[in-house]
């Protein structure tokens, strides 16, 4: 029976799908600190076969040699990597008994994202009293893809039971000596997803890691693998627009994307850690490497929308190793009161014809710093190759900043290279026009802000769009007086 | 309708409106003229609440109800309705959308559901008809490469499609060519009734031959000076402002 995205969904809201997800695992965390016995005792927690085990040795024997960057345009004080406990097996005891506990500011912006009350309750934290039999769902969504030879299931299975694919490609894309922290990632890594989609097949629906089975929340040092074979297509998404809280403070993740010839791959991402306090207290620090390559006729589009972090670092970024391979990087980035984000995209031009798109919305405010960095390089073999880049930014009051670092370096004369930035305001015109036809300044900054980033919003599937404009209103919400 | 009770308002140092006085009645259409920089934008401004203009003294009453607490958006949703001199481009906001938004914010604020998607398509419509503008001119951005007459035309579409109980239209006729001036003052004169009010700031007499005003006042240096019936306006064609000027030196 082939089963539809709509069916899915209807399904699952009939039924309490996300309970019955979970595997309870007894509470088993490590000490704080980092060693080769801490490495060897991951791997072997989560049984990993012994080539994987020497390749995070190796990994953490680089990162040792490695210092941490320093180049990116936020100032944080730096984690002690001696003080972070590594290894966190999902703990099944309940944070709190009841939803009173929780923070009612957290549970305000659950209810303005319209998160169903058993759905609050788990990512709050709290203890769930109905565990729903959701197998059902579960095994058809499996069937479904496994019709197709679709594999999409944990890291820590994938590395268990698709060895091979894991062994050849991990570490392909971004290698583990890339940065300080793929490499602290590649030592330490304890989940994450795998992705295979077989030659020729098109992936049925969106891969969501919400539908994970098995997966209790997001890891501190997440890995990714998506791996497209030659002539099929997926579409990713990663994350959930419900905010993150999480007293890991530091977070290092990597996603690699393989798209053999002729694949594409749209991998999105709604980010919303959390942020910090209105006084800049708390808040996670998003340390992340992303990177897809391309071969021949291939095609890899990165959309993000990031409203959360106290602290972000991140470009997706493209290789264009074959032929006609094209890139594309879309992407919002929202900082408001004392956020820091430093984002943008690497597109690496090898092949010929190949041709980047990167749309970057930048909005701040409060007293929030915004950077967008990006590279754009093309090789000497890579002929007529195309780039186009626009990057917006968008200011609310006087307080914070919006910094553009476009870095283009070219070795091959027939390469067309287009960059356009522009800087705005909102203007206290448009809001007395707004406020004029009866919007008041709360949703007429929502309604402009939308209005600046729909060519990106554009770029997400629908449902996922939906939710994302509904998070960048939250997240601005108090920023003009 | 409509009660201004010597309204002094100000902006910074710089006093702008020095003692209005104006009353309108339901089912009444009032033509403001002036010279340039007499404070006729500022008087509708101040109607409509914006807060960069302070006032200083006086009051505006809305059927009875002093404004001084309002907000712009609560005037808004009280009946008011501005046609600006310079409409504001908001980039990305698609004409529909951003009506879609002001009527569903309006009904929130009287305590109604969302208006239907099937009840609104058929609004905008009926008033695009009306008008005769192109539907697809209504999913380009607000006022966004708009020409200057398209956004006068648009913003008699927007306040077709709220209905207010007060419009005023400040300089609505600038900018429109002779057709568009036809079919925007019909649109006007389709919306009034008995039960609502227009106020129309202008330089020419040309649209009051369609837009009928019942009176006509002059605005100089943040007073009216000269109010009388649509007789006024010819007589300021011909003579121009210099006399009125004269008058009040004096
Ligand atoms: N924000 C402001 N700051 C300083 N001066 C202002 C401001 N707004 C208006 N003014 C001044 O107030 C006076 C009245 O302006 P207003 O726009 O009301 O004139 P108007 O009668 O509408 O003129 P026009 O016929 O040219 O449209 C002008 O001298 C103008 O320069
Ligand atoms: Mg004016």
């Amino acid at each position: 029976m082939a089963y539809t995205e709509e069916e899915l969904k209807k399904e699952l809201e009939t039924k309490e799908y996300e309970y019955g997800f979970y595997t309870d695992i007894e509470s088993d965390t490590f000490p704080n600190g980092l060693n080769e016995e801490i490495v060897i005792a991951i791997s072997k927690k989560k049984e990993e076969p012994e080539w994987m085990t020497l390749w995070r040795l190796e990994s953490f024997k680089i990162w040792k040699e490695m210092v941490e960057p320093e180049w990116a345009n936020v100032k944080y004080k730096k984690p002690d990597f001696q003080a972070i406990s590594y290894y966190s097996a999902p703990n099944k005891k309940p944070k709190y008994d009841s939803l009173d506990e929780v923070d009612p500011e957290l549970l305000d912006t659950f209810k303005k994202l319209g998160i169903s009350l058993d759905e609050q309750k788990k990512l709050a934290g709290v203890a769930v009293d109905i565990v729903m039999d959701s197998v059902s769902v579960a095994t058809t969504f499996k069937k479904t893809l496994a019709e197709k030879g679709i594999i999409f299931c944990s890291i820590s299975e994938a590395i268990k039971e698709h060895s091979e694919l894991v062994k050849k490609y991990i570490g392909s894309v971004v290698p583990q000596k890339d940065n300080f922290y793929a490499a602290l990632n590649s030592a330490v890594f304890s989940d994450g997803s795998f992705c295979y989609i077989p030659k020729g097949v098109r992936c049925p629906m969106e891969l969501s890691t919400y539908f994970r089975i098995n997966q209790a929340g997001t890891g501190q040092f997440e890995r990714t693998l998506v791996i497209a074979d030659e002539g099929s297509y997926v579409s990713y998404l990663e994350g959930c627009t419900a905010p993150s809280r999480d007293e890991n403070q530091l977070h290092a993740a990597v996603v690699e994307l393989i798209a053999l010839d002729d694949a594409e791959i749209k991998y999105s991402t709604v980010q919303n850690w959390f942020p910090g306090n209105k006084e800049g207290k708390g808040g996670v620090f998003n340390f992340v490497t992303k990177r897809g390559l391309c071969e021949k006729n291939a095609k890899i589009s990165w959309t993000q929308v990031e409203t959360g972090s106290a602290v972000t670092w991140k470009y997706p970024s493209c290789i264009l190793k074959g032929d006609n391979s094209i890139g594309e990087f879309y992407s919002i980035a929202v900082t408001n009161n004392y956020q820091q984000a430093d984002t943008g995209t690497k597109m690496i031009h090898l092949g010929k014809n190949t041709k980047s798109t990167i749309i970057s919305k930048g909005i701040s405010a409060g007293k929030s710093q915004n950077s967008y960095r990006g590279l754009v390089q093309v090789n000497s073999r890579a002929d007529n190759a195309r780039n186009f880049s626009q990057c917006d930014s968008l200011l609310m009051g006087n307080e914070c900043g919006a910094h553009t670092f476009p870095y283009i370096e070219v070795k091959n004369k027939t390469a067309q290279i287009e960059h356009e930035a522009t800087t705005s305001k909102i203007g206290e015109d448009q809001i007395f026009y707004c406020n004029q036809r009866g919007i008041n300044t709360e949703k007429a900054i929502a309604l402009i802000v939308n209005g600046f980033s729909k060519e990106v919003l554009n770029k997400l599937p629908m449902e996922f769009a939906v939710e994302a404009q509904k998070l960048l209103e939250i997240s601005l919400e108090g920023s003009v007086g | 309708m409509l009660k201004i009770n010597n309204l002094h308002a100000r902006v910074e140092d710089k006093e702008i409106l020095k003692g209005i006085n104006l009353t309108v009645n339901a089912g009444e259409v009032h033509a403001i003229m002036g010279p340039n920089g007499s404070g006729k934008s500022t008087l509708a401004a101040v109607i409509a609440g914006k807060e960069e203009f302070e006032v200083t003294e006086g009051e505006v009453f809305l059927e009875g109800e002093n404004l001084e607490d309002t907000s712009p958006e609560d005037r808004a949703h009280k009946g008011i309705f501005l046609s600006f001199q310079y409409p504001v481009e908001i980039p990305g906001v698609s004409v529909t959308n951003f009506m879609k938004t002001a009527i569903n914010e309006s009904r929130k604020a009287k305590g109604l559901e969302d208006m239907p998607a099937k009840d609104m398509l058929k609004l905008i419509r009926e008033k695009s008809e009306m008008l005769e503008i192109d539907r697809k001119f209504l999913s380009r951005s607000l006022n966004e490469g708009f020409s200057g007459g398209e956004k006068k035309r648009n913003e008699i579409f927007q306040m077709a499609m709220l209905e207010p109980k007060l419009a005023i239209l400040d300089e609505t006729d600038s900018g429109l060519d002779i057709d568009a001036l036809r079919i925007v003052a019909n649109g006007v004169n389709k919306l009034k009734s008995k039960d609502n009010a227009v106020i129309v700031i202008t330089h020419y007499q040309r649209l009051l031959e369609y837009i009928v005003p019942d009176f006509v006042h002059v605005l100089h240096n943040g007073k009216i000076v000269k109010s009388g019936t649509k007789d006024l306006a010819l007589e300021l064609e011909e003579k121009g402002y210099d006399w009125l000027k004269q008058e009040t030196v004096i």
